[in-house]
């Protein structure tokens, strides 16, 4: 019996008092797709990480191909013909194709474009890719992106490969493309390992799966024989329900109405394209699209944070049955007009909170103006940090701990906590679920769910299709800056959906 | 390729401690003061074959030995925590305001400029009032210009308020030169007769209200910006910006606002050391605490009661130092290289603090 391509055993990796990887054993045979599997915040791009040289485990062996391995950089792993595709490609922008695939090779052969596109043509006719070497990462989709990175990876000679969350940004098309592209790789006898959280694509692409759940390395099961209901449990620990009860939208009223909006960057690049759409009060209307799109440009549009070149956002007062234009006003001038708008922003840390902050001073941020005098109230924040704390089941020593220090989820919780505790009228979420494990994942659709019952129009920003369609009562489709359509989420397809978010003609959109 | 090429671990690995315990902490830093002080002394045996212990000594009398060193002492204290104090709110909100020497220079310029011509013709009172109201605008106008440019084109603050330090060292040349016909370019004692415009003594100490004057203010700061709304949104800018933006805070009125306060405080510093210490204008009145200070802000973390610590700190060694250069009739360079080991040491031992060192297990023990 031949050994295993590579082969981890008791890896333990420790950062400070947290125990990243503890006691993980994982095999790959050549020709061999393995689905490494687990929550965010797992493990599993540690674990890899590891394996590509960039962390140098504290207890255990690597062995590749039989023979232990010690890797301590990224050099070592690329002698041991490991590649990795990173999650956040690593490419030079303003590089061809080709001139990127062959950065920091060190062969002392002059750079030649016909050689080397030669050579990028026979791999990609050898795995079924479809890429121009001429032309510049910035002209190319995510997609392409990727199959730069993995070219750059089989150029070299990698044998092992590592995917991190190859179809994070993908469409489900794309999806389907690049699994072709992996099946052919493993027919061709390379190690395959893929990074994700996604259960179905696990089931459809790998032949075995690892699960990892908080560090610890729970078990090897082979695909075949097994389901999404004994995955979850493997990942989570425990039976859970993954239903989210979304009820009919009851007294809808429109709330807030775009119309034709127009935003450019400051170097005159369109960032969104004639916009319109209305937000009702008792529905969660769903914003689905590439990353990129435009949904951030959009979002801080409406809040008050972008600068609108045409257009006009109506907001119409639930109180007093004004209508009011949002459009060119500041996000104090926005709540003056006593708009009641809540925004749980995509950067969290960089622009929901403040890191270095303690959960009580996060809890001011919207509120510290209010009462007279000179000095700041901590009371009335005090005490909201204690109920959500209680209420959202936040993880945390105590209210005076930086918030950077909490997990993504119990930092999400913060943020969202707050933002609902304002009382909003519209309650706009970006990518609120990102790197939450599954339970405060649900914890957070049931909050939207609640809020939406309560009367509030949410705007929520996903990239799971799966759940866009679950959880809203229309999708709204952005690509390249435009709505490319608006579906009813009870009767839409994820194909559907897919075809609308690449339905583009040319608009260029500044990433 | 992977026979050829031998791979073995690191021998040292750094990683990120969890944060110590307190006492922990601080027997590190006890442990660093008692290794510099080891390491001093082995240079000062080698190099000037004086014991060891004398010179310590020497260096504590530098800063204790009589009570007008002890008040040159704290009077020192009070003048670098002062100007330590006006950079913190600046350097909170991420303005790097390297421009606190040429600040505290044109307070103490408006200062001066007001003892020159005034003279004895207004009662005291009311001349301090004008001295101190002059170097408030002085050190504010100084600090605006480039919070404005900044606010305004987002120019770089720190080239543009190092280059205001210049432009102040050169006009302060210039009022000398109007004011000394002599051309000897050295300001003299102002109002050396009548003491028009000099702050009265205390109890006899001519110090002592220079000093209380900054105790105030460092009380007052400290409130300021742990309790103010102010200083709440100073703490947001300077964290973030974009979060300021999102919750509504104009960035540009804070950064004006801020920088205001910081350059009337440099000019409070520019005021009390020519109407209360020196009595006299010269280009180097603020001596290089205007740097001083940005070092003892990042040591006291911004917070104005361990930047008492830290301002104390400094001013000690730097007491100590030319104590022991003119006992021991050293050279003052040598005095310089056992302060700078000393202050290596504390600020170095912040490392340990934070981090550990891993050494490479022996090898495959237990197997």
């Amino acid at each position: 019996m031949g050994s295993a391509a590579i082969e981890l055993k008791g890896i333990t990796k420790r950062f400070g008092s947290v125990v990243a990887n503890n006691n993980v054993n994982l095999s790959v045979s050549h020709g061999e797709i393995l689905s490494l599997l687990g929550e965010n915040g797992s493990g599993k791009t540690t674990l890899m990480n590891m394996i590509s040289g960039i962390y140098h485990p504290d207890e255990g062996q690597i062995f590749i191909n039989g023979r232990e391995a010690v890797i301590t950089s990224p050099r070592d792993a690329y002698d041991y013909k490991i590649g990795m595709i990173h999650q956040h490609f690593k490419l030079v922008d303003v590089f061809s194709a080709a001139e990127n695939i062959v950065l920091g090779l060190n062969d002392n052969r002059k750079f030649n474009v016909n050689e080397v596109s030669q050579r990028v043509a026979q791999i990609s006719e050898k795995y079924g890719f479809d890429i121009d070497p001429r032309k510049k990462i910035y002209q190319m989709s995510v997609s392409e992106k990727q199959t730069v990175e993995i070219i750059k990876v089989l150029y070299r000679g990698a044998d092992i490969l590592i995917l991190d969350e190859p179809t994070a940004v993908l469409t489900p098309q794309e999806t389907q493309k690049l699994f072709a592209v992996i099946r052919r790789m493993r027919d061709d006898g390379k190690a395959i390992i893929i990074i994700t959280h996604k259960l179905h694509e696990v089931l459809s692409v790998s032949d075995r799966v690892s699960v990892l759940r908080r560090g610890e390395y729970v078990g090897t099961l082979e695909t075949a024989k097994t389901n999404e209901t004994e995955l979850t449990e493997m990942m989570v620990g425990k039976k859970i329900s993954l239903n989210i009860a979304r009820s009919e939208p009851k007294n809808t009223a429109d709330r807030l109405v775009v119309n034709n909006i127009r935003c450019l960057s400051r170097e005159g690049v369109t960032l969104l394209d004639n916009v319109s759409f209305t937000a009702r009060s008792g529905e969660i209307l769903g914003i689905a699209g590439i990353a990129g799109s435009g949904q951030r440009e959009l979002l801080e549009a409406i809040a008050g944070l972008q600068h609108i070149d045409s257009g006009e956002i109506i907001y119409n007062n639930p109180k007093t049955g004004a209508a009011d234009n949002l459009r060119d006003k500041t996000p104090l001038q926005i709540r003056d007009l006593g708009v009641r708008l809540s925004f749980v922003p995509e950067d969290r840390l960089g622009m929901g909170l403040v890191g270095n902050m303690d959960i009580v001073d996060n809890m001011m941020l919207r509120s510290y103006r209010r009462g007279k005098g000179v000095f700041l109230e901590r009371r009335e924040p005090r005490e909201l940090a204690d109920r959500i704390i209680d209420q959202l089941k936040v993880v945390t020593p105590g209210t005076s701990t930086p918030v950077r220090r909490l997990s993504g989820g119990n930092v999400q919780k913060v943020l969202v906590g707050r933002e609902i505790a304002a009382a909003p009228t519209v309650l706009m979420a970006a990518y609120p679920v990102r790197g939450l494990d599954i339970n405060s994942s649900y914890t957070i659709y049931n909050l939207l769910t609640e809020q939406k019952e309560s009367g509030v129009a949410v705007i929520f920003v996903g990239e799971d299709l799966d759940v866009l369609i679950e959880l809203c009562d229309r999708i709204m489709v952005i690509g390249g800056g435009k709505i490319t359509g608006i579906v009813d989420a009870r009767r839409t397809t994820k194909e559907e959906i897919g075809l609308l978010m690449t339905k583009t003609d040319g608009g260029q959109i500044n990433e | 390729m992977s026979e050829k090429t031998k791979h073995s671990e690191p021998l040292l690995r750094i990683s990120k401690r969890d944060g110590l315990i307190w006492w922990k902490s601080w027997l590190v830093r006890a442990a660093a003061v008692a290794l510099a002080l080891v390491l001093c002394s082995v240079i000062i045996i080698l190099i000037t074959g004086y014991n060891p212990v004398q010179v310590y000594s020497a260096m504590i009398r530098g800063s204790f030995g009589t009570a007008r060193k002890f008040w040159i002492m704290l009077q020192n204290l009070a003048m670098l925590l002062c100007i330590s104090l006006a950079v913190t709110p600046a350097f909170k909100m991420r303005f790097w305001n390297i421009g606190a020497e040429g600040q505290v220079l044109v307070g103490g310029l408006a200062t001066a400029a007001v003892m020159f011509y005034v003279g004895d013709r207004l009662p005291t009172a009311l001349m301090i009032v004008i001295m101190l109201a002059a170097s408030l605008a002085a050190g504010i106008i100084w600090a605006m210009i480039p919070a404005f440019f900044k606010a305004k084109w987002n120019t770089n603050e720190t080239l543009f308020t190092l280059m205001m330090n210049y432009v102040a060292t050169q006009l302060v040349s210039f009022f000398i030169m109007i004011w000394v016909p002599s051309g000897s370019s050295v300001m003299g004692i102002i109002n050396q007769n009548s003491r028009a415009g000099w702050l009265p003594e205390l109890f006899g100490q001519k110090y002592l209200l220079n000093i209380i004057i900054v105790a105030v203010i460092t009380v007052a700061m400290f409130i300021y910006l742990k309790y103010s709304k102010q200083g709440y949104e100073i703490s947001v800018v300077g964290e973030s910006e974009n979060t300021a933006k999102y919750i509504g805070i104009n960035v540009k009125r804070v950064i004006l606002r801020t920088m205001g306060l910081s350059g009337a405080l440099c000019g409070v510093a520019g005021f009390l050391l020519v109407a209360g210490t020196n009595h006299t204008i010269t280009t180097t009145t603020a001596g290089g605490m205007g740097f001083t200070a940005i070092m003892v802000s990042w040591l006291g973390k911004f917070n104005a009661g361990i930047m008492v610590v830290t301002s104390f700190i400094i001013v000690f060694l730097q007491r100590g130092a030319g104590e022991i250069a003119t006992k021991f009739n050293l050279n003052q360079s040598v005095a310089d290289i056992l302060t700078g080991i000393i202050l290596f040491f504390i600020i170095g031992c912040e490392f340990f603090v934070n981090y550990k060192i891993n050494l490479r297990k022996s090898q495959k023990e237990g197997k």
